[in-house]
């Protein structure tokens, strides 16, 4: 054991008391010594996934809870609109890297800390930058990179005949706010309900139907759409596509939202409205994420420390009438797509009508798949071949006449293996073709 | 680029700075933010979470009173306060933290203890928008809370320890204008319908519509329409209960036009007029809720002092009494229909919102006059807030912390039958108040008094529960416990929680918008549970 001179300071007093003395609601395996507080402060790598609303709340909630060896990661920069929450953030950070400031500050204020920023995207590290940390926590706005990172847990999982290596498993815990709502919840891959086994919580986004937006408007929203998707193709007017933070473009938008709304006699256009469209803007506020944030610190020093059970597994919070939260457990998901280790089939009604665009339609409207753009390529006759990949110019436009080709077409058959590679995880996902339809007709 | 219409409206940097909390309480809730002032009694870690979430949202000013000075310890929990600040006035070093988040906001303190405060300066806490406290004696709480009583001035009571958390609000009365609830129903009047929606609505013959205009008529009309046909069938009452419902709902779904599709599909609009059978034919009387609040005292009997929320109460109440029914609140749901008629629907809802408020606002103005108020007391945009949101009106009254300590028998023994009930946690932290004031310390602070303070603090929990007439032994001796392995610990995390979810209560309380807690909240990090009790 070495030498820690820091974890018996006095100013650690507090967590002290309740890590060296037993406590009768405590986990079964907790044993009061300093030697956990050691842990905490020496040997425990955590990872911050997100230095924004959360982020920022976390690194704090985190350094104050006794842990130092801190990561952060974050491909942001500083916006005005993010001064409002992120505590960590100055004016005179505006365009700074988010992950950087936030490590700096906490540096600089909890002395003995040591958070290591990370200016990238999650994507741009493997399974080695992972590997390192004891617990990760995501205080992320997006789905996609909850399901990317959730992914790549479960990837790093060891089975050995069937057995969980519990070694292998790096628990996560993610929170997530959305004005006065938020979650806090604990996962741990292969073993409890992962990001991919509740993917019915993130209903796929409303949008407006085209015919509605061209034809007939009735709300100041059919109006931004109706600029955004079809009078900024057409004008273009700086020649590149609509960037949400230039005030320049959000400005013309709202002048052609006003003028179309003005002609359909259609009120409540806002500049406020415009840029809230366009950038798909979720309300945030700063006591939400605090309350949010500071639950989910709350369980990675329990899970650090074993001083209590960690919350099984989900917590809702709501504080608009009054204060509520709900915790209750999520099942893990039999066939989850990402944890469940069971092939995936995919039923096909009709391989005869079904066309690879439908195919890949289905892959992003389904609850169950919920895909960005994904990749496919297949494996006939022992020869790999790839259907449509959109993500790569020269193969997206070798590809693009697949897109109308109906499966039996494109050669594929009754049990055909798909593989699927999507933002949505690290891992490609295969997908078992079942034919429904028995009586398969050649292809003229 | 040459644009002939509306030039965009330049965006100030503090709209863009709050742009994220301003699209959930408005501009009007932001000015509210701005103009309050609140103190903070104690710098404690909780306490500068608390401010922490209220400073960075931009609150007009804050004031802390503390008269402690910066320890090690508070190092260790406290995020605003630095190495650098060991032994400076705790107040003056967590105000320069919490200063630096946001240049907007201006905070001042007072290094003296509150009690000090209280002795030389009565009236100091009475020019406050809200006063918070945290980890305040019983015996400064009391008087303070008599005193704010007496004042109307808020006050919110927070404790954080170990894994325990604690808030709870004192107000006399809180009104509401905003409640943003959840889900609410459209507030679309066809089961009686002001004359000049019935007039646009009877001039169309649904049922005689070509296919074109058949797709393009707003679901509302058809609605209308067949609860028309319905009540010519019924002897002029509409469906209540849910077969009479069906039956509407067939009629609806049955009314294919001769030309029409046989694939049996309905159009969209059709659909929705199914749908809309459920929220749009309940007739839309005044909910008990909304009755009382008109009938209320406050509202019925006003006097040279009432607020601009009663005089508005008042004068919507006749308004209320005449037409039998709450203002129209205006808005329209989205529905597959065709630009133009969407429109003028929606403009006839606007219209007749629009008429109701001036009605309302005139009567509120004349009122304050003959009140001897100033007129101007009265705005025309609160008034129009106030009918829009008429049917969801709130008023809460609290009552006194003081009354609460020294009430001899609180409603408390059901909630202790449930053994998980976190009501124990609440008996534990009264028995704690009473053992710091014995005392002067908290129970099990130093190492080698755990056990003996359990004792002490157990003995202290049953003379409690003996003068409110429970039965004792009902609280559970583990839970005494652990509050005593805490040692009065301040756990950052918690604390954080807390600060979190206390600052929202206080934005409550300031912008009027969202239902506060009444009165008192308890957090048990242990298991990650909640709950509010009325006490
Ligand atoms: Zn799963």
């Amino acid at each position: 054991m070495t030498e820690n001179p820091d974890s018996s300071q006095k100013r650690w007093g507090h967590l002290r008391k309740v890590l060296e003395r037993p406590g009768p609601f405590s986990h079964p395996d907790f044993e009061p010594s300093s030697e956990i507080l050691d842990f905490v402060m020496t040997t425990c790598k955590v990872l911050v996934i997100g230095a924004g609303g959360l982020g920022c709340e976390l690194l704090k909630d985190l350094a104050l809870m006794g842990f130092k060896q801190l990561h952060v990661i974050d491909m942001d920069t500083i916006e005005l609109s993010n001064l409002n929450r992120q505590f960590l953030f100055r004016h005179k950070d505006i365009g700074s890297s988010k992950a950087e400031v936030a490590a700096a500050f906490i540096n600089k204020r909890v002395k003995g800390c040591q958070v290591v920023p990370h200016f990238c995207k999650i994507q741009d590290y493997d399974e080695t930058f992972y590997r390192q940390f004891h617990i990760i926590v995501c205080g992320l706005d997006s789905i996609v990179a909850r399901r990317w990172i959730n992914g790549m847990l479960i990837s790093m999982l060891n089975y050995e005949d069937g057995t969980l290596d519990q070694t292998s498993i790096i628990p996560m815990i993610d929170g997530g706010t959305e004005g006065f709502k938020g979650h806090a919840r604990v996962i741990v891959p292969g073993i409890s309900a992962c990001i991919d086994c509740t993917l019915d919580l993130y209903p796929p986004q409303v949008t407006y139907p085209l015919c509605t937006i061209a034809n007939t408007p009735r709300l100041p929203e059919h109006c931004i759409e109706y600029v955004k998707i079809i009078q900024w193709p057409k004008e273009n007017p700086w020649g590149t596509v609509i960037d949400g933070d230039d005030s320049q473009h959000i400005s013309w938008i709202y002048e052609k939202s006003m003028e179309r709304a003005l002609q359909f006699n259609i009120t409540g256009v806002t500049y406020r409205l415009v840029q809230g469209v366009v950038k798909n803007i979720i309300p945030a506020v700063a006591s939400t994420n605090a309350t949010i944030a500071a639950i989910c610190a709350t369980e990675v020093f329990k899970l650090a420390t074993s001083c209590c059970v960690s919350l099984n597994n989900y917590l809702v919070f709501n504080d608009v009438d009054g204060i509520y939260s709900y915790t209750f457990e999520y099942e893990k998901k039999d066939d989850c797509l990402a944890c469940s280790q069971i092939p995936q089939t995919l039923p096909i009604k009709d391989p005869n009508k079904m066309k690879l665009k439908n195919l890949i339609e289905l892959f992003c409207e389904s609850t169950t798949y919920q895909m960005k753009n994904p990749g496919l390529t297949t494996n006939i006759d022992g020869k790999n071949k790839t259907l449509y990949i959109s993500t790569i110019k020269s193969i997206e436009e070798r590809t693009r006449e697949n897109l109308n080709k109906t499966l039996v077409e494109l050669g594929l058959k009754d049990g055909s293996e798909i593989m699927v590679v999507d933002l949505t995880s690290p891992n490609t996902l295969i997908v078992k073709l079942k034919f429904l339809n028995e009586d398969v007709e050649m292809s003229s | 680029m040459a644009s002939p219409s509306p030039k965009s409206p330049e965006q100030s940097d503090k709209s863009k700075k709050y742009d994220r909390q301003l699209r959930l309480w408005g501009d009007h809730g932001q000015k509210l933010l701005e103009k309050s002032k609140i103190c903070l009694i104690n710098a404690t870690a909780l306490g500068t979470e608390i401010l922490k979430s209220l400073v960075l949202p931009g609150i007009g000013a804050f004031t802390i009173v503390d008269g402690e000075k910066v320890t090690e310890e508070d190092i260790g929990s406290n995020f605003f306060l630095e190495e650098t600040s060991i032994g400076m006035p705790r107040a003056q070093a967590a105000t320069q933290g919490l200063l630096e988040l946001n240049p907007d906001v201006r905070g001042d303190y007072i290094d003296e203890s509150p009690e000090h405060v209280m002795a030389h300066t009565q009236d100091f806490f009475n020019n406050f928008t809200v006063v918070i406290a945290t980890a305040l004696p019983e015996k400064v709480l009391m008087p303070l809370s008599r005193q704010l009583w007496a004042t109307g001035v808020p006050l919110v009571v927070c404790r954080s320890i170990g894994f325990l958390g604690y808030v709870r609000l004192q107000i006399k009365e809180h009104c509401v204008v905003e409640a943003h609830p959840d889900n609410e129903a459209p507030d679309l009047r066809l089961d009686k319908p002001w004359p000049a929606l019935r007039t646009h609505l009877d001039k169309v013959d649904v049922s005689s519509l070509g296919t074109k205009e058949r797709s393009h008529v707003p679901a509302l009309t058809i609605l209308y329409y067949y609860m028309q046909k319905y009540k010519e069938m019924h002897g002029g009452s509409l469906p209540k209960t849910r077969s009479e419902k069906d039956e509407l709902r067939k009629m609806i779904r049955t009314s294919l036009p001769p030309d029409g599709d046989t694939s049996g599909a309905l159009e969209e609009n059709y659909e929705q007029a199914v749908r809309f059978v459920n929220v749009c034919i309940n007739s839309i009387g005044v909910s008990a809720q909304i009755q009382a609040i008109l009938d209320d005292e406050r509202c019925t009997n006003l006097t040279s002092e009432s607020s601009s929320f009663w005089i508005i109460c008042a004068a919507l109440r006749e308004l209320v009494q005449s037409e039998g029914s709450l203002p129209v609140r205006g808005s329209l749901p989205d529905m597959a229909a065709d630009t133009t008629s969407y429109v003028t629907l929606q403009q006839l809802y606007q219209r007749q919102a629009q008429l109701q408020a001036e009605a309302v606002y005139r009567r509120a103005v004349q009122i304050a006059r003959s009140l001897g108020q100033s007129p101007d007391i009265i705005s025309e945009a609160e008034v129009k807030l106030f009918c829009k949101h008429s049917s969801e009106l709130y008023v809460l009254r609290g009552n006194c912390i003081a009354d609460e300590y020294q009430n001899s028998s609180p409603n408390i023994a059901p909630y202790l039958e449930d053994p998980e009930s976190l009501m124990f946690y609440y008996v534990i932290l009264r028995g704690l108040e009473r053992f710091i004031s014995e005392y002067n310390t908290y129970p099990g602070q130093f190492d080698d008094q755990v056990e003996p303070d359990v004792l002490k603090l157990k003995t202290l929990i049953g003379k409690l529960l003996s003068e409110w007439g429970c039965p004792t032994p009902v609280t559970s001796d583990d839970r005494v416990h652990e509050v005593c392995r805490y040692g009065g610990a301040e756990l950052h995390s918690v604390s954080a929680m807390l600060g979190g979810c206390t600052a929202h209560e206080v934005i409550k309380l300031i912008t009027h918008q969202y239902k506060p807690i009444n009165n008192t909240f308890i957090y048990d990090a242990i298991t990650s549970t909640s709950a509010t009790f009325f006490l």
